[in-house]
C-alpha cells in the first residue's frame, strides 16, 4: 500500500468534519448523530452492511444531498452552504455507486471525459492532454471511441475515474467503485487508486465497499452499522481488537449481538460423489449478436444437487449463457439441456422447473413482499390451496417475517436478494440459475444467503448454477467453471484449480489463468503523468463566476451528441413535423362537398323538381333516393346516411301561384354543429339563389331585390383556399409538440438513470444546466421549422408575403418557449413517463383547440380563453399568419413577440426554481 | 384455463402498479375532467364573439343601427374605427371581419340606388370567415329592409325557408366537443398507460423476470391490455356521466351501455397499438415522439375535429383504416342521434376488425422483439 505517501501530521486540518449528522429517507433513519474527522491525504474505508448509510454519508460529503440536520464541513467550509458549495466543488469528485451511473452510455470514452472537462473549464489543448494521460494510465487508451454502455463493468469504473479525476480533485469519493467488477479489474482497479495516490499526495480518498480483501488496503477503516459508526482504527486493529483472523470475520464480531446472532460459518456438507444424474448439460453452446460471439462453444455439465459456481470478467458471457440456459435467448449454435430436454425458448413446461434470479433483482416494486410472493406463487399456478402454506414457508426460510408488508424499495439490498431467491424458489424449482446475486451484498446478508443455498442443494437436491465475483463464495462451490471472452476456459473444483496454478489463493489462480487467457499479462499502468502540471503549478483560486458559456456549452456538447447518437429520434423530429404538416394541411378543411341529402316532394310538381335540381346542379350536394315519409327521413339521418333533408309541401307550385306564403323545410343533422353550420349556409345561399332566378324569370326580380349590396373581400388568402389558411396555423402547433416532446425527457431521463448527479456535485448552475440542454433541442427544433417553411412555400404553395426574418426571430423566440415547457414538465415529472404522457396532455389540448389555430382565441370563452391568451402558441400564430399571408413585418407584428419575450425567461426561471441543486 | 389465469393475474398487477402511482393517476383524472370540461366549453356555440370592426362613413340612423345591430354572444361590441386602422386591425388579428359603410348610405337605399358595403374578412380565419359572412349578410339585409319598410313599400320574400337542426337544435358545440375531447383522452391514454409502461418494464428489466416464468408474451400482452382497457374505460364512462351529462348538461339521447362497448373495442384497438408503438420504439424519448406522431393525426383526421366530408378523398380513406374514424362516427350515431345496434354495427364490426389486425401485428412484434428487449 502506497499509504507511506500520507504521513499524516496532525497540523494539517482534517478535509472532511462531520458534527451530528442525522438523516432520514421518509421515516426511515439512515444517519444517526455522525461525528467524525477525515484527515487530509488520508484513504479511508467504510464498510458495513447495505443500507447502513454509507451511500447517504457520501453523498452529503460530496454536496450531491441536502444537509438535514448537523454540520458537514469539507475542505474547511460549511457544505450547507451554497456559496461554499459552489467553490470546494471543483476540488471534490465523487463516483455515485452503480456500474458507470454517472457515465453517458451513448458518450465514448472520450466524449464523456471531454465534457467532464469542459465542466470544469479546461481549454482544448489542456483537455486533450488530460485524456491522453488519464486512459493512458487507466489502459483505456484503445477504446477511446468506444461508447461508454458498450464498456464492460471494470472499464466503466475506470472511465468513471477517469472523470472523477479529469479536475484534479483534493478529495475523492469512491462508493463501491468495485461492487460487480470481477477480481482482475478490480486488483487494476486498485493498483490504479494506489499509483494516482503516490502520484498526488495531496489528494484525499475516501471509499466504500462491500470486499473485505479490499479493504485491507486502506490505511485507516470505519466500520457502520444502523446509521452508526461503529469502530474506526487501521485494519490490523480491527484484527487486534476482535482477535479474528480475517477482516471477515472482525467486521461480524463488531456488530452487535442480535446482527451477529444471525451469522454462523458457511458449511456445506461434502458433494456426495458419484454420477448423479445431468441436470443441466451445456454442449457448444454458442451466442452470436451480429459479428460479436458473445459466448462461443461453451460445454459443461452440472449434476444434480451440485452447487456450480460460474466465474469470469465482466462481460464475458456469463449472462447469455445463462439467458441461453432459461430460454430467454435462442443460441446461435449448440445445445443446452436440462434433464435430458433441449431447452426451448417456448417450452413453458422447463420454465417450472427452473427458478432464475437475473443480476437486477426484477421485483415488482408496487407490490408488497406477500404481494410479490402471491403474485409469482399464481403465476406458477400452485394449487390455490397450497399457495399460503408456501408463501409462509418462504417468508420463513427466507427470513423475511416482519417485512411482509413492505415493498422491496423500503428494504435494505440483503433483504432485497433474500426476496428475489424466494421468488425464483416459490414454485420449488429443481434447478436454480443465479446471476450475481450477491453482487453489493454485506457479508453476514451473503453468509445467510449461501446458508440457504448449501441447505437446498444438500437436503433438497436442487443443482445451483450460480455467478459470482467474491472468491470466497467461489470456493464454496463443488465446482467451478472459469469463462473468459466467451469460453469456458477450465471447469474443476476450487482445490483442484489452486493446485493446478501451484497453491496460492483461488483469487490469484483465477487473476493468472485469466492473464494467461487474454495474453496481455498485467496491465502496468505506466509511468506517471498526469501530475505534472497540476502538482506543480499551485492551483489558482479559478474566478467563481454565476454563468460560464463554457459550462453551458459543455451541457448543450453533450445533449447534442447523445441527440445525434440517436439518429431515429432525430429522424423522428423532423420527419414527423414534415409528415404532420402534410397530413393536417391537406386534412383540415372547412368546404364541406359531396354531402348526401334527400328529398321528400309532396309536391312532385314540375316547380318542385325544378327546386330539387338546384340543389342537386350543385357540387356541394348529392341527391340520395327520395324519401316518402317523416319517418324514413328520420331513420336515415338517426343511421348518418344523410345529412340534410328538404321537405317541399304539397301545393307548393300551386300556391307560388297564388303568392300565399310558403314554406319549404330543411332538416340538418346538428350532430357536427360545425358542419351543420356550413350546410346551412349552403342551403339558404341555394335557396335565395333559384328565388332570385325565378323571381327576374318572372319579370319581377325588381321586387325581391335586396335594397342594398355587399361586397365580400377576402383578405389575405383571397382564393379562400383552406390549405394557405391552415398550413401557417399548423406550423405553430407542430412547433410547440414537438420541440417540448423532445426536451421533456431530458432532465427526468438523467433522474431516471442516475447521471443527475453530475449536476448536483459539479460547479454547474441551475440556468447553466437548463440552457444548455435548451439550446440543442432549439438548433435542432428551427432546422425542422426551416424546413417545414421551405416545403410550405415550395410544395404546398403557401405564399410568404411578409418578413422571412421576422418569421424566424419569432419562431427563434417561440422554440425558446416551446423547449422551456418541455424542461418544466421533464423538471416536475419523477418518472419519464409521467413526462411523455403530462407533455401529450399539456401541449396538445391548448395548441391545437386553445391558440387560435382554427378558432380565434378571442371568440373563446371559459378556461380555454384564458389558457390561449398566456399559451405561447397563440401568439406565434399571429407572427406566422403575418408573416405568412398578411405581409407583415416586424413594425406590425412586435406587439406578439413581447408576450413570447417573456413567457421564454419566465418560463425557464420557473424551472430553474423547481430545480434542486441537491438532492433530498 | 391456465392461460385465463395468468392474463388475470397479470392484469391485476398491473392495475396495482397504476394505483400506486399519484402522479398517473392525477394525470388520468385530469384527462378525464378538466380537460373534458375546458375542451367542451371553450369551443364557442356556432359563430362565438366574432371580432368585428367597423368604419362608418355615413353616420346616418341607418348606419348606426347597423352597428348596434351586431352584439354578443355572436359578434363582440363593433369596433368603431377608421380606414387606415381598420388595416392594422385586421393584421393584428384584432378584427375577422371589418365593414365599411360608404357615406350616404341611407339616402341611397332609401332612394333606391342599391349602394354597396364592402365587407372585409380576414380569410386565414377560416372556420369563421364563412359563417361570420354569411351571418354579416342577413343582418344587414334585414337591418336595411326593416329600416327601408317604414320608408317604402316593400314585400317580404314569398317562399320562406325554414331551417331546423336535428339531434342539436341549437347546434351547441359543447355537446360536440365534450364527446370529442373524451375520445381523444382515450386514444392518448390507451396507447401512453400500454407502450409506455412496457418500455418503462424493459428498462427496469422485469420483461426479463416475467418471460423466466411460465407466461406467454401473449398472456402479457392480453394481460395489459385488458388492465389498461378497463381503466381507460370507467375514467371514460365516469368521464360521460358526470362531467359530460353532469356538469355540462349534454343530454345524451341513445343507449351509454352500448357507446361503452364500442368504448371498449376502440381501447382493444388503441391499446394494441401503445403496445406496437413501443415494440417499434427503443427507448422512452423515441415513443414521446412516436405519441405525438400517432395522436395528432388520430385527432385532427378521424372526423372530431372538421368534418370527414371536408377531406380530400384519399385522406379519408386512409382514416378509414384509424379505429378512431369509426368511432366518431359511432359516437355521433348514438349519443346524439339516438341510433341502435341495428345503425352502428358496421362501425362495430369494423373497429373489431381494426383491432384484431393491430392486435395480431402487436404480438407478432412483440414476440420477435422480446428479445432484444431483455
Amino acid at each position: 500500500m502506497s499509504g507511506g505517501a500520507a504521513d499524516g501530521e496532525g497540523a494539517a486540518s482534517p478535509v472532511v468534519r462531520l458534527r451530528n449528522v442525522g438523516f432520514h429517507h421518509g421515516s426511515k433513519r439512515a444517519l444517526d448523530d455522525i461525528n467524525l474527522d477525515i484527515a487530509a491525504r488520508d484513504i479511508v474505508g467504510f464498510i458495513g452492511p447495505d443500507g447502513v448509510g454509507k451511500s447517504t454519508l457520501f453523498s452529503l460529503i460530496a454536496g450531491a444531498r441536502r444537509i438535514e440536520s448537523g454540520t458537514v464541513e469539507v475542505l474547511g467550509g460549511d457544505m450547507a452552504n451554497a456559496g461554499h458549495r459552489q467553490s470546494a466543488c471543483p476540488q471534490i469528485a465523487y463516483m455515485p455507486q452503480g456500474l458507470g451511473k454517472n457515465l453517458y452510455p451513448t458518450l465514448s470514452v472520450r466524449e464523456n471525459i471531454d465534457f467532464f472537462a469542459r465542466l470544469f473549464g479546461h481549454d482544448r489543448a489542456e483537455r486533450t492532454r488530460r485524456i491522453a494521460d488519464l486512459t493512458e494510465s487507466t489502459g483505456l487508451a484503445p477504446f477511446l471511441d468506444r461508447p461508454a454502455g458498450k464498456l464492460s463493468g471494470g472499464m466503466k469504473q475506470k472511465l468513471g475515474l477517469c472523470c472523477a479525476l479529469v479536475h484534479d480533485p483534493d478529495l475523492l469519493i469512491l462508493d463501491e467503485p468495485t461492487t460487480g467488477v470481477d477480481p482482475l479489474s478490480r486488483r487494476q482497479f486498485w493498483d490504479l487508486i494506489d499509483h494516482i495516490r503516490a502520484t498526488r499526495p495531496q489528494m484525499s480518498v475516501v471509499v466504500a465497499t462491500a470486499y473485505m480483501e479490499e479493504a485491507a488496503r486502506f490505511r485507516r477503516l470505519i466500520a457502520m452499522d444502523d446509521g452508526k459508526i461503529l469502530a474506526e482504527g487501521t485494519p490490523d486493529a480491527f484484527l487486534e481488537r476482535t482477535g479474528t483472523a480475517s477482516l471477515e470475520a472482525a467486521f461480524i464480531a463488531l456488530l452487535p449481538e442480535d446482527k451477529r446472532a444471525g451469522y454462523r460459518e458457511v458449511t456445506i456438507a461434502p458433494a456426495r460423489d458419484g454420477d448423479g444424474p445431468i441436470a443441466i448439460e451445456a454442449e457448444g453452446l454458442t451466442k452470436r449478436f451480429g459479428d460479436f460471439t458473445a459466448v462461443d462453444h461453451a460445454s459443461f455439465r452440472i449434476e444434480k444437487g451440485e452447487i456450480f459456481g460460474f466465474l469470469g470478467s465482466n462481460g464475458c458471457g456469463k449472462t447469455t449463457t445463462m439467458k441461453m440456459l432459461t430460454g430467454l435467448l435462442p443460441a446461435s449454435e449448440g445445445e443446452a439441456r436440462l434433464f435430458g430436454h433441449a431447452v426451448e425458448p417456448d417450452d413453458i413446461e422447463t420454465r417450472r422447473r427452473v427458478g432464475y434470479m437475473s443480476q437486477a433483482f426484477s421485483l415488482y416494486s408496487e407490490l408488497s413482499v406477500r404481494q410479490n410472493l402471491e403474485l409469482h406463487a399464481r403465476l406458477f399456478h400452485l394449487p390455490a390451496a397450497e399457495r399460503p402454506r408456501r408463501v409462509a414457508e418462504m417468508i420463513d426460510r427466507f427470513d423475511l417475517r416482519g417485512v411482509e408488508g413492505l415493498y422491496p424499495d423500503d428494504l435494505p439490498l440483503g433483504h432485497r436478494q433474500r426476496l428475489s431467491l424466494a421468488v425464483a424458489m416459490i414454485h420449488a424449482p429443481e434447478i436454480l440459475i443465479l446471476d450475481e446475486p450477491t453482487s453489493g451484498v454485506d457479508p453476514v446478508a451473503r453468509a445467510a444467503f449461501w446458508r440457504i443455498l448449501a441447505d437446498l442443494s444438500r437436503k433438497d437436491g436442487v443443482t445451483i448454477f450460480i455467478s459470482t465475483h467474491f472468491m470466497n463464495e467461489a470456493e464454496r462451490c463443488d465446482r467451478i467453471a472459469l469463462m473468459h471472452a466467451g469460453k469456458v476456459l477450465v471447469t474443476d473444483t476450487p482445490a483442484a484449480l489452486v493446485e493446478a496454478q501451484g497453491g496460492g489463493s483461488l483469487e490469484d489462480a483465477f487473476i493468472a489463468r485469466l492473464e494467461a487467457a487474454s495474453g496481455a499479462g498485467t496491465i502496468a499502468p505506466p509511468p506517471p503523468t498526469i501530475d505534472d502540471t497540476p502538482a506543480a503549478a499551485p492551483r489558482a483560486p479559478r474566478a467563481r463566476r454565476h454563468f460560464d458559456p463554457r459550462r453551458v456549452f459543455s451541457y448543450s456538447h453533450r445533449e447534442a451528441l447523445e441527440l445525434t447518437r440517436d439518429p431515429i429520434r432525430l429522424t423522428l423530429a423532423l420527419l414527423g413535423s414534415v409528415i404532420l404538416m402534410f397530413v393536417m394541411g391537406y386534412g383540415i378543411s372547412f368546404d364541406v362537398e359531396g354531402l348526401k341529402f334527400v328529398v321528400l316532394d309532396r309536391d312532385q310538381t314540375a316547380r318542385s323538381r325544378d327546386y330539387i335540381g338546384e340543389l342537386q346542379g350543385s357540387r356541394y350536394f348529392i341527391a340520395t333516393e327520395p324519401a316518402y315519409s317523416y319517418d324514413e327521413i328520420d331513420a336515415r339521418m338517426r343511421a348518418g346516411e344523410i345529412s340534410l333533408a328538404i321537405e317541399i309541401p304539397p301545393g307548393f307550385a300551386r300556391d307560388i301561384e297564388r303568392g300565399a306564403p310558403v314554406s319549404v323545410a330543411a332538416w340538418i343533422d346538428g350532430a357536427m354543429p360545425t358542419r351543420a353550420e356550413t350546410i346551412s349556409g349552403y342551403v339558404q345561399g341555394m335557396h335565395a339563389h333559384w328565388l332570385q332566378t325565378r323571381a327576374t324569370e318572372a319579370g319581377y326580380g325588381d321586387r325581391i331585390a335586396p335594397l342594398a349590396t355587399i361586397e365580400l373581400r377576402y383578405r389575405y388568402n383571397p382564393s379562400v383556399k383552406s390549405i394557405i389558411a391552415i398550413v401557417p396555423g399548423v406550423i405553430p402547433v407542430l412547433m410547440m409538440l414537438i420541440p417540448a416532446m423532445l426536451a421533456a425527457l431530458s432532465v427526468v431521463r438523467e433522474k431516471e438513470l442516475g447521471s443527475i448527479v453530475n449536476f448536483y456535485v459539479t460547479p454547474t448552475t441551475r440556468i447553466e444546466f437548463l440552457l444548455g440542454k435548451q439550446i440543442p433541442y432549439v438548433a435542432v427544433s428551427m432546422v425542422s421549422f426551416l424546413t417545414l417553411v421551405v416545403l410550405a412555400v415550395g410544395l404546398l404553395g403557401v405564399p410568404l408575403t411578409g418578413s422571412l426574418p421576422t418569421l424566424l426571430l419569432g419562431a427563434v423566440l417561440y422554440l425558446c418557449c416551446s423547449t422551456a415547457i418541455g424542461l418544466l414538465i421533464s423538471t416536475f415529472m419523477k418518472s419519464q413517463i409521467a413526462a411523455v404522457f403530462g407533455t401529450a396532455i399539456l401541449t396538445i389540448l391548448p395548441a391545437v383547440n386553445f391558440s387560435g389555430m382554427i378558432d380565434p382565441v378571442s371568440s373563446l370563452q371559459g378556461v380555454g380563453r384564458l389558457i390561449g391568451e398566456v399559451y405561447p402558441t397563440s401568439y406565434f400564430l399571429v407572427i406566422a399568419r403575418g408573416a405568412f399571408s398578411k405581409g407583415l413585418g416586424f413594425a406590425e407584428l412586435y406587439p406578439a413577440f413581447l408576450p413570447l419575450l417573456v413567457a421564454a425567461p419566465v418560463l425557464l426561471g420557473l424551472t430553474a426554481a423547481l430545480l434542486p441543486k441537491q438532492d433530498r | 384455463m391456465r392461460t385465463l389465469l395468468n392474463i388475470i393475474n397479470l392484469g391485476v398487477k398491473e392495475l396495482r402498479n397504476l394505483l400506486r402511482d399519484p402522479t398517473m393517476m392525477i394525470l388520468v383524472v385530469y384527462a378525464f375532467s378538466l380537460a373534458v370540461y375546458s375542451g367542451a366549453t371553450a369551443v364557442p356555440e356556432t359563430l362565438n364573439r366574432a371580432p368585428i370592426a367597423i368604419v362608418d362613413h355615413d353616420q346616418s340612423q341607418l348606419s348606426v343601427r347597423i352597428t348596434d345591430s351586431f352584439f354578443p354572444p355572436y359578434f363582440t361590441a363593433p369596433i368603431l374605427t377608421s380606414e387606415s386602422e381598420m388595416d392594422r386591425l385586421m393584421d393584428e388579428g384584432e378584427a375577422t371581419f371589418a365593414l365599411v359603410i360608404p357615406p350616404n348610405f341611407q339616402r341611397d337605399v332609401l332612394a333606391g340606388r342599391r349602394p354597396a358595403v364592402q365587407l372585409n374578412v380576414d380569410a386565414t380565419r377560416i372556420s369563421q370567415a364563412f359563417t361570420g359572412s354569411g351571418y354579416i349578410q342577413t343582418i344587414i339585409s334585414d337591418t336595411v329592409a326593416a329600416y327601408a319598410e317604414r320608408h317604402r313599400s316593400a314585400s317580404g320574400l314569398p317562399i320562406d325557408l325554414t331551417l331546423r337542426s336535428r339531434f342539436n337544435p341549437t347546434l351547441d358545440k359543447t355537446w360536440f366537443g365534450s364527446i370529442m375531447e373524451i375520445i381523444n383522452n382515450v386514444t392518448m391514454l390507451s396507447i401512453v398507460l400500454t407502450g409506455a409502461a412496457l418500455i418503462r418494464e424493459r428498462e427496469h428489466g422485469t420483461i426479463e423476470h416475467l418471460l423466466v416464468m411460465p407466461v406467454t408474451p401473449f398472456e402479457i400482452m392480453v394481460s395489459k391490455i385488458w388492465s389498461m382497457g378497463l381503466v381507460v374505460l370507467v375514467a371514460a364512462s365516469l368521464s360521460l356521466l358526470v362531467v359530460v351529462e353532469g356538469f355540462l348538461a349534454v343530454p345524451i339521447s341513445g343507449s351509454v351501455p352500448l357507446f361503452v362497448a364500442g368504448a371498449a373495442l376502440l381501447l382493444f384497438a388503441t391499446t394494441s397499438m401503445g403496445i406496437f408503438l413501443a415494440t417499434l420504439a427503443r427507448s422512452m424519448p423515441q415513443f414521446g415522439l412516436l405519441l405525438i406522431l400517432t395522436l395528432l393525426p388520430l385527432q385532427m383526421l378521424s372526423g372530431g375535429m372538421t368534418a370527414r366530408e371536408s377531406m380530400p378523398e384519399f385522406v379519408q380513406t386512409i382514416m378509414l383504416a384509424a379505429p378512431t374514424t369509426h368511432f366518431v362516427i359511432l359516437a355521433q350515431a348514438i349519443l346524439y342521434r339516438g341510433a341502435g345496434i341495428d345503425v352502428v354495427w358496421p362501425q362495430l364490426v369494423a373497429m373489431a376488425i381494426i383491432g384484431g389486425a393491430l392486435f395480431t401485428l402487436a404480438l407478432l412484434r412483440f414476440r420477435s422483439t422480446i428479445s432484444e428487449m431483455t
